[in-house]
């Protein structure tokens, strides 16, 4: 074929665009091949693509969409640890002449990959599934209020995973850093389609997020049960709400200045160039304005699952309800206001450096008083130290450290000395594995019983938990040491060798937790090989205080029977206390939303257009963006998205359970 | 929901509804619809900022001055502020369940529509054919791209006016199609309020400077 016509047809995609000069790539490729091969295989051999397809894929179900959140996540967490394991591998070794065993090619698209993937692809699922999985349960509602735009939602967050993902064997990734700044992201200094990867997985991703903050907005605001009014709620619904309002107000910022940079990358235009009048530092300050409420939008969910943890395992209410959700909520607007301490160091003048100081500075109170709230919730509480709690407590340590090295940071002179340094990176991981990694972990703990009606393996979580924590202090203090010292992040070699302890040590925490995530997925294994023994047939294992705890384990397609009436913040809890007696007959058929295939194929156009952009292949970006307009339009024709479940299926379901409940007696 | 969830006389209190009515189809959508456009407001808002910013850099190239026909913007602003008002008049014949006078005036809002977005691509045509184009400067950068987007926005506003008038053709004005026309009214009449923002901020502010 003539080169023009190959052109045509696959834009710069050529064969010299696979790394197989990479043997490292090549070797990972392999890897994956047979894996994906042997999952592909084992899922045609056992028939599982239909039931996939009809019950999970399609369906609508916040709880199940939740659970594929979760997945999504923690299949993408074993991607970005890998990259953190060469990452620490390459600093071990690169000392005394030594060029590690990374070329800076490879080097600078693994730390871009690292942030990228554990940011958008492990942090923003956990916490967007949790979400998703218990709000709704939380609020004694049957669903989100948009049932198909969730299902979309999550496709499209795959969708940008899977484009990160295709960037590991077909071209690059952006080896810019995980933010991408210009000049080095624009179209001069990076004209490799890395940072067109970047671009086109956040903003398919993006669209996704956006839009499931917009429905759980409006589930929460709407579909509360009777009796739940605002200041009823428990609190991580109430975080819930903050996050999504955080998401809704910051995600458009990022799409666009996303777009104005693609704009540069693709059009020419000079919005964060050098020359004819553009500003990199725009792209800075706008990109930061998404940034930091991105921080809150990921570490306030944790907040509310430690807030349930606290109290349930404390067996008492949670302390200082209100200033929890006050403070909660001065968290939400002071997060737009200290955007700018991500560079004091831009030049902006010391009033304005001040004002950002000291903003970042008060950010530290709300939270300082939800630090006290939960140690006032555990004062004198009968604390039982499962493993949600555990984790509860690793946090609460963990985390004052991060923020005091945070409100150290926050001051501008001394962040002049420690900006960009290792410092800089121990904090981050400080609060984001002490706050978000760990609240999640919690949140999986406590809430696994809910969604699948057994326990995680107590042993096997103890192993992921102590690994993970000595894992961290290992990985993470030597960097605080190192930042001190002046290493600055991102470096591939260094010329002092006394600094080369750190680096190991730093290593050998990186194995811990390693060790760690393979327990926590031993954890899985051998729980559900002994689901029996820890099965739980009441739907309350904990002796928990919200209403999620009121239905069965796991809830029927409907939550509950008959929608709840709620008189107190622990509604569960006080339905117990006040003898509530589950009601056996009087069952009503229920309304539910139908499952469909459209929000997976959109996902799918959407993906397909952003692999065309990405390569220019300019046809298959015109005829996926065309499917798209034509499906989705398609859908606005279909009118009846909704079904009623017979009484009779609900008196089955319901009978079952008031048989599993006798036999637990 | 208002249900009365004290206890009941005989002292008991209530933990659930024993006769639910499902939330009707559509509960949450204006709701919904309004966070969205506040979403799509911040893109605007962001734009405005960027032009805020960016908009003196003519790099030694032309400025609104130079190049803008108030003239021009002033009838482009009339088509845009007229396809509101006939909106409106769609909206009320829909209260009145007058179908063919409903898609009457959807069908004149989406002619001006057309014509707003005609008149604007000439403009740009104009503007690109002297060189002016969005590789020139960080400003004429920030102005295609702010009056661009909210030109696509209205683009993609005439496709689903289109859109809603098959189904209006098709179903009638039952209760989910007045819905969507409610929301695409929603979505109209804050395209004309960033036009007003656009027409004061880029082309008025813009030519006195």
């Amino acid at each position: 074929m003539s080169p023009d016509l190959l052109k045509l047809i696959f834009g710069r995609l050529g064969l010299e665009s696979l790394p197989l000069h990479e043997p490292i790539v090549v070797g990972t490729f392999v890897v994956v091949a047979l894996g994906g091969a042997v999952l592909l295989g084992g899922l045609t051999y056992f028939r599982l693509w239909g039931y996939l397809w009809r019950e999970w894929f399609t369906t609508v179900d916040h709880k199940r969409i939740g659970i594929m959140y979760m997945i999504l996540g923690i299949v993408m967490l074993l991607r970005g640890f890998a990259d953190a394991l060469m990452m620490r591998g390459q600093q071990m070794l690169a000392f005394g002449g030594s060029e590690g065993y990374l070329n800076a090619h490879h080097y600078d698209q693994v730390f871009t990959a690292h942030g990228v993937i554990m940011i958008f692809f492990v942090a923003m699922p956990l916490v967007t599934g949790l979400m998703n999985y218990v709000v709704p349960l939380q609020i004694g509602a049957r669903d989100v209020s948009f049932p198909f735009l969730n299902n979309f939602s999550f496709w499209m967050t795959v969708g940008g995973a899977v484009l990160v993902m295709a960037s590991l064997f077909i071209g690059e990734f952006a080896r810019t850093g995980w933010l991408a700044y210009p000049p080095l992201s624009n179209i001069g200094y990076s004209p490799d389609v890395g940072v067109d990867y970047y671009i086109w997985a956040l903003q398919v991703a993006g669209v996704g997020t956006t839009l499931s903050g917009i429905n759980l907005i409006c589930t929460i605001v709407k579909l509360r049960c009777p009796g739940m009014t605002m200041m009823k709620m428990p609190v991580f619904t109430w975080t819930s709400l903050c996050t999504n309002v955080l998401i809704v107000a910051s995600f458009p910022v990022l799409t666009v200045v996303l777009a104005l940079l693609s704009l540069d990358r693709y059009v020419g235009t000079n919005f964060f160039t050098n020359d004819f009048g553009g500003s990199p530092m725009m792209y800075v300050n706008l990109i930061w304005i998404w940034g930091h409420p991105e921080v809150y939008i990921l570490v306030l969910p944790a907040f509310g699952i430690f807030s349930e943890v606290t109290s349930t395992f404390s067996g008492k209410r949670l302390f200082g309800y209100t200033s929890m959700v006050y403070a909660t909520v001065v968290i939400t607007i002071l997060s737009y206001l200290v955007w700018l301490h991500h560079f004091f160091t831009m030049g902006s003048g010391a009033s304005v450096n001040s004002f950002f100081g000291i903003t970042t500075m008060i950010i530290s109170i709300p939270t300082g008083a939800k630090m006290f709230n939960w140690l006032f919730t555990m004062y004198r509480g009968r604390i039982r130290y499962e493993l949600p709690m555990m984790w509860t407590i690793a946090f609460m340590l963990t985390f004052v450290i991060g923020g005091m090295t945070g409100v150290l940071l926050a001051v501008p002179p001394a962040d002049f000395v420690l900006h960009n340094s290792l410092f800089l990176i121990a904090h981050f991981h400080n609060v984001i594995i002490g706050g978000v990694v760990f609240g999640a972990f919690a949140g999986i703990n406590y809430w696994f019983p809910k969604a699948f009606g057994f326990k995680l393996d107590p042993f096997w979580g103890k192993m992921s938990f102590w690994f993970w924590v000595t894992g961290f202090y290992l990985a993470f203090m030597p960097l605080y040491v190192l930042g001190l010292m002046g290493v600055t992040r991102r470096l591939r070699v260094f010329d002092d060798p006394s600094l080369q302890i750190w680096f190991v040590i730093a290593a050998i925490g990186a194995v811990f937790v390693f060790i760690g995530i393979l327990s926590m997925l031993m954890q899985f294994a051998v729980s559900l090989l002994k689901r029996e023994q820890l099965k739980d047939v009441t739907g309350d294992p904990w002796d928990a205080r919200t209403l999620e705890w009121a239905t069965s384990s796991p809830p029927p397609d409907y939550n509950f029977a008959f929608t709840p009436v709620v008189h107190d913040n622990d509604a569960w809890w006080d339905m117990k206390k006040r003898g509530y007696q589950r009601p056996l007959t009087g069952f009503k058929p229920i309304h539910m939303p139908s499952s469909t295939g459209t929000g997976i194929i959109l996902a799918g156009l959407a993906t397909a257009m952003g692999f065309g952009l990405i390569w220019y292949m300019w046809w298959l970006a015109a005829v996926s963006f065309i499917a798209m307009l034509v499906v989705g339009i398609g859908h606005t024709f279909n009118y009846h998205r909704d079904f009623d479940i017979p009484a009779e299926d609900v008196i089955r379901t319901e009978d079952a359970r008031t048989k599993l409940l006798a036999g637990a007696k | 929901m208002t249900v009365a969830i004290n206890p009941t006389q005989s002292g008991e209190p209530v933990f659930y509804l024993a006769d639910e009515h499902p939330h009707p189809e559509g509960y949450s959508t204006s709701l919904g619809f309004w966070i969205y456009l506040m979403s799509d407001c911040l893109i605007f808002a962001i734009l405005f900022a960027t032009f805020g910013v960016l908009g003196g850099n003519y790099a030694a190239g032309p400025a609104p001055k130079d190049l803008f026909d108030l003239n021009l913007v002033a009838v482009n602003t009339s088509m845009l502020l007229l396809s509101s008002i006939t909106y409106g008049f769609a909206m009320l014949t829909m209260q009145q369940n007058k179908v063919a006078q409903t898609q009457m005036w959807l069908a004149i809002t989406g002619l001006f529509g057309l014509a707003f977005i005609g008149i604007e691509l000439t403009e740009f045509a104009h503007m690109i054919h002297e060189g002016a184009t969005p590789q020139r400067s960080a400003f004429l950068s920030a102005f295609f791209t702010l009056v661009g987007t909210h030109g696509l926005h209205v683009s993609c506003g005439l496709i689903w006016l289109v859109t809603l008038m098959v189904q209006v053709w098709k179903f009638g004005l039952i209760e989910a199609n007045r819905r969507r026309l409610m929301c695409l009214s929603m979505f109209w009449h804050f395209l004309d309020v960033v036009w007003i923002g656009v027409f004061t901020f880029v082309y008025l502010l813009g030519v006195l400077r």
